[in-house]
C-alpha cells in the first residue's frame, strides 16, 4: 500500500478530509443499534487487509500532518507530554516496540537497523534518520517516549503496574476527547475514570483492569471508544476549552453535515517487555457525518444510536445541546429497514442512500 | 459543629476519616483553623501520645492555638500560612523515624497538601490519618492557566490568576492537591450563572 500523506490542518481552517479509502477503512464503532459502555475488549492479532486493525500501529495519510499538529500543541504546552522519573525505562520499552513494528509492518516508510546497542532509526515520511545508543538518554533530542511518540499518531499513556493497579505516570496527550494528562498523572485506574457515569456502577471498570493486569506481552488487546466533535479537531483538549468550547455553538442545520464529526478512538493495549508495564496508545480518527452517511447501514445505525443513547452519556460526551439538530439531520439516512449485526458497512451489497426528501 | 458530612461523590474525590491515636515512638500532627478540634479530642482520649508529639498549626484566624500549646506537645510550631509552614514540615518528613504516625486535619486544602508532602517523604498515603473540619473551601486548580486559587468557597468562582470563570468539579488530583476549575461559559461567553455557596 503505498500512502499519499495529505498537507492539511486540524485547527484555523480545517482542511482535513478523509479520502475514499479512509471512509472505507473508518473504524465505525457500533456492532448493532444502540450502545451502551460495555467491557468491549478483544485481542489485537491483526484485522482485515488495509482495515485499520491490520497493523501494530496503523499508519494513514494524516500521519504527516498529525505530527505537525502534536508538536504545534506541545510547543504552546509543553505539560501535554510527561514522564515521572521512575517511567524512563518504560519509555525506552515502547520505543523498541514502536520502532520494531513500524519497521515490520511498513518496510518502505520505516528502517530500523540494529548493532548491539547502536541504533540506526529513518523515518522517510517525517524525513528522520536517527543514529542513537538504545538505553543512553543522551543521544537522543528528547527521553525515549517523547522521542518515539513525536512520530506515531495517537496519544500515549504508559501505566506503571503496583499494587494490582495502574498508574498514570507518564503520556503524551495532544488529541484526547476532554482530559488533562497535566491532571491525571500520578492517578490510578479508578481515579482518572472518576468522571464517566454509570460505567462504575456497572462494574466495567474492575473487570476491565482485571483483564488490563493480566495482559501478556506479545498477547496486545483493543477496544474502541468513541465521542462527537465539532470541527476536525484534534486538540480538544480541557485547558484550550476556553477557546475551542465555542466552536460547539457554530453547528447550523445548513453545515452540520460537513462539520459535525464522529471521532472514535482505537485504544489498544500492549505489556512492556522490561519495565512491566502497559502502554495505552489511543489513536483518534475523525468522520463528518457527510462522510458516515455514504454508508447506507453506518447512516441509519448511527441515527439510531445518538437517538437512544442515555442522557448521561450524551451529557458526559459533550453533544447533548446539540443532539435534536444531528437527530435532524440524521433522520433522513434512516429508513427504518433492519441493519446488519457487526461494524462493516455492506458497501458491497448497498449502494449508496440518495437522500430522501421527507 | 465543625464536621461535615460529605454526599457521596466520584472516585477521585478525596474521603477523610477520624483521628484515632495510633501505636507509635513519634506522632506528627499537621492542623489548620478547625482541624484543632481533631487533635484536641484525639489527645483527649490518648493524653500520653503529647509527650512524643510534634504538632504544627496554622489558626488561620481561629482561637485554638492556647488550647493547643496547653496540651504540652514536645515541639509545637505556629505558622501564618500554609505556605510559611511548609518547609518547615519538609525538613522534619526528611529524617522522620520509621514508626512515626502522621495526623492531618482541617481544610481539605491543608490535607492534601500535606498529604503530597507526606508522600514525597516516602510514606504510603493510605497510612497516613486524615479528618476533615470546619470549612467545605476547596483548592482549585484552573485546567486552562494551571493556576491554584485557595479557599474557594463558591461555584462558579473566578480564578485569581488568569480571571477565567471556572464551575467546581468534583474531579481530584492528589499530585496538585487540587480540585478541577473547568471555564463554564467557554460555549456561550458571558453566560456565566450566578454563583451558589458550595454545598448549598
Ligand atoms: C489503562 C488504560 C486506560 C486509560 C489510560 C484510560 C483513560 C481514560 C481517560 C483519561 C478517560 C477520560 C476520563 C475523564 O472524563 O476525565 C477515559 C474514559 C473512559 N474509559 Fe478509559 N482508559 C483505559 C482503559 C479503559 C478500559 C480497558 C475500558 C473498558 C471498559 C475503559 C473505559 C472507559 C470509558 C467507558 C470511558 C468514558 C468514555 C466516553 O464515554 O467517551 N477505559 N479513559
Amino acid at each position: 500500500m503505498n500512502i499519499q500523506f495529505n498537507d492539511e490542518t486540524f485547527r484555523d481552517d480545517y482542511s482535513f478530509k478523509n479520502s475514499q479509502r479512509a471512509i472505507d477503512r473508518f473504524p465505525f464503532p457500533f456492532h448493532e443499534d444502540s450502545y451502551m459502555y460495555s467491557v468491549n475488549m478483544e485481542q489485537h492479532q491483526g484485522g482485515p487487509v488495509d482495515s485499520v486493525y491490520e497493523k501494530r500501529f496503523d499508519v494513514d495519510e494524516h500521519y504527516v500532518s498529525e505530527m505537525r499538529d502534536r508538536e504545534m500543541v506541545l510547543a504552546d504546552d509543553p505539560l501535554r507530554c510527561q514522564s515521572l522519573p521512575h517511567m524512563t525505562l518504560a519509555g525506552w520499552d515502547l520505543l523498541e516496540l514502536i520502532m520494531v513494528s513500524k519497521s515490520e509492518d511498513y518496510p518502505e516508510l520505516f528502517e530500523l537497523h540494529r548493532e548491539g546497542a547502536n541504533w540506526h532509526w529513518i523515518n522517510k515520511p517525517l524525513g528522520i534518520d536517527d543514529r542513537f545508543v538504545f538505553m543512553d538518554d543522551t543521544t537522543l533530542p528528547y527521553g525515549p517516549m517523547e522521542y518515539i511518540t513525536r512520530q506515531t499518531q495517537g496519544d500515549f499513556c504508559v501505566l506503571d503496574q503496583r499494587e494490582e493497579n495502574l498508574w498514570m505516570d507518564a503520556g503524551i496527550v495532544t488529541t484526547q476527547a476532554d482530559w488533562s494528562l497535566d491532571f491525571d498523572i500520578g492517578m490510578n485506574f479508578f481515579e482518572w475514570h472518576a468522571p464517566v457515569p454509570l460505567a462504575h456502577e456497572k462494574g466495567i471498570f474492575k473487570r476491565a483492569l482485571k483483564f488490563l493486569l493480566n495482559i501478556q506481552q506479545g498477547a496486545p488487546a483493543r477496544r474502541l471508544n468513541w465521542t462527537m466533535t465539532v470541527n476536525p479537531l484534534l486538540d480538544t483538549s480541557p485547558e484550550n476549552y476556553h477557546k475551542w468550547g465555542v466552536q460547539k455553538m457554530s453547528l447550523t442545520p445548513q453545515n452540520l453535515a460537513e462539520k459535525q464529526y464522529l471521532r472514535v478512538e482505537l485504544q489498544t493495549f500492549f505489556r512492556l517487555p522490561r519495565s512491566n508495564a502497559l502502554v495505552f496508545p489511543i489513536r483518534c480518527y475523525l468522520m463528518s457525518f457527510k462522510d458516515i452517511v455514504s454508508k447506507p447501514k453506518w447512516g441509519r445505525r448511527l441515527h439510531r444510536v445518538v437517538r437512544d443513547i442515555p442522557e448521561e452519556l450524551a451529557t458526559y460526551k459533550g453533544f447533548i445541546d446539540n443532539r435534536p439538530m444531528m437527530l435532524e439531520f440524521l433522520s433522513r439516512y434512516d429508513d427504518g429497514l433492519p441493519t446488519s449485526f457487526g461494524v462493516w458497512p455492506d458497501s458491497h451489497t448497498e449502494p449508496a442512500l440518495i437522500e430522501s426528501t421527507s | 459543629m465543625s464536621t461535615f458530612n460529605f454526599p457521596e461523590s466520584i472516585r477521585s474525590r478525596p474521603v477523610y476519616g477520624t483521628l484515632q491515636a495510633q501505636v507509635g515512638k513519634s506522632h506528627l500532627m499537621i492542623a489548620d483553623a478547625h482541624g484543632a478540634e481533631a487533635v484536641l479530642e484525639m489527645a483527649a482520649k490518648e493524653p500520653a501520645m503529647m509527650a512524643q508529639s510534634h504538632i504544627i498549626y496554622i489558626p488561620k484566624g481561629t482561637q485554638f492555638g492556647l488550647q493547643i500549646q496547653a496540651l504540652k506537645p514536645a515541639q509545637y510550631y505556629e505558622g501564618p500560612s500554609y505556605a510559611a509552614a511548609v518547609s518547615r514540615i519538609k525538613r522534619v518528613l526528611s529524617d522522620a523515624a520509621m514508626g512515626l504516625q502522621i495526623y492531618l486535619s482541617g481544610t481539605e486544602g491543608l490535607i492534601g497538601q500535606a498529604q503530597y508532602e507526606v508522600m514525597q517523604a516516602g510514606f504510603d498515603y493510605t497510612a497516613i490519618q486524615t479528618e476533615h473540619r470546619g470549612s467545605v473551601a476547596r483548592r482549585m486548580q484552573c485546567v486552562h492557566c494551571k493556576g491554584i486559587t485557595e479557599d474557594v468557597m463558591i461555584d462558579p468562582f473566578q480564578c485569581s490568576h488568569c480571571g477565567l470563570n471556572l464551575f467546581v468539579r468534583d474531579h481530584y488530583s492528589r499530585r496538585l492537591a487540587a480540585f478541577q476549575g473547568v471555564c463554564i461559559d467557554a460555549e456561550e461567553p458571558g453566560n456565566v450563572p450566578l454563583s451558589v455557596e458550595l454545598y448549598s
